[in-house]
């Protein structure tokens, strides 16, 4: 497996050589640092932990400085641990992975935190069709309807979609195609949506 | 967030004719047959322009055979060979839709004088 942390910057579209244009998300990708490796004698499995945005000094507190330390970095804002780690040299502590491992016309899973909605409504968090509009209805329009039968079974199903919560949990798009790679300015630029808000912390894999 | 813009003023075209909603344009589309390219102009009256940026597009109405057409174009488009003002016009709004009701005469616009 190969992968990286990123922030999403956002969304813009890009014209190919037929002139044809493609909705396509710009990431920051990189540069991650090793802040860990763990193997399977030590800790019962092989992964390796990256860091990525240095976090300030003020809002750092002595474990994660001590954690940094240990492979002689700064603190960071998002540390991530990927499972079988394919590099081309291997890692050390300290070393650092760039949005270069990733090639034009990869295809990748994108995960990120989904957009936080609040307490909505059953149209909105499960795509019901709502009441009707018409025909003397007064306050059907948004309605989830019958939450199930009568006497038999004398209660609600367990699970049944009803409003709540939504958002902010993880979320992953699979098969985006990168379209384009930029190693100078660490930017991979990924054709469609990903999840989450601009400025929010993604992970890229392969 | 200039990271994001950078990605989008690259693909950007810096030659582009001033133009507004109600001027004559001649564009200049790239049209792609088989293996061969050639240039085709499209005339009309320009009757809205929209968005920012990138994004930004722009309609073009023209009568062809009595029929109107309308083709709307990304302003930054590659497909775009070359965009030439032809003549002014002198309106008083931004999106001109009203011309779609009008035939003939009536649909005429003033052109704009510098004096």
């Amino acid at each position: 497996m190969r992968g990286i942390i990123g922030k999403k910057l956002g969304m813009t579209r890009i014209f190919d050589a037929d002139g044809n244009a493609s909705p396509v998300t710009v990431i920051e990708a990189g540069p991650c640092f090793v802040t860990q490796i763990k193997t399977t004698d030590h800790d019962g499995y092989d992964a390796v932990q990256f860091g990525f945005a240095e976090k300030r000094e003020k809002s750092t507190n002595k474990p994660e400085k001590g954690h940094a330390g240990k492979a002689g970095l700064k603190p960071f804002i998002v540390l991530k641990e990927f499972r079988d780690f394919e590099s081309n040299e291997p890692l050390q502590l300290g070393s650092s992975v760039k949005a270069n491992i990733f090639r034009e016309g990869e295809v990748v899973n994108v995960t990120g935190v989904s957009k936080g909605r609040g307490f909505a409504g059953v149209v909105k968090r499960h795509h019901f069709s709502g009441g009707p509009k018409t025909h003397g209805q007064s306050d059907r329009m948004r309605a989830p309807g019958s939450l199930g039968q009568s006497s038999w079974p004398s209660r609600v199903y367990r699970g049944l979609r009803m409003a709540g919560r939504m958002g902010g949990e993880n979320v992953t798009m699979r098969n985006l195609t990168i379209l384009k790679v930029d190693p100078e300015n660490n930017i991979l630029i990924i054709k469609g949506a990903v999840p989450g808000a601009n400025k929010g912390y993604v992970l890229i894999r392969k | 967030m200039n990271k994001l813009n950078a990605v989008s003023a690259a693909q950007m075209k810096d030659d582009l004719p001033e133009f507004h909603s109600g001027d004559t344009l001649n564009v200049h589309v790239k049209v792609v047959e088989g293996d061969k390219e050639r240039i085709q102009v499209f005339q009309g009256v320009v009757i809205n322009r929209r968005g920012a940026g990138l994004n930004a597009t722009f309609t073009v109405r023209k009568i062809s055979n009595g029929v109107g057409v309308e083709r709307i174009f990304p302003v930054h488009s590659p497909n775009i060979a070359k965009i030439e003002r032809i003549r002014e016009g002198k309106v008083r709004r931004a999106k001109l839709y009203y011309l779609r009701q009008l035939r003939g005469k009536a649909a005429r616009i003033d052109e704009k004088r510098s004096d």
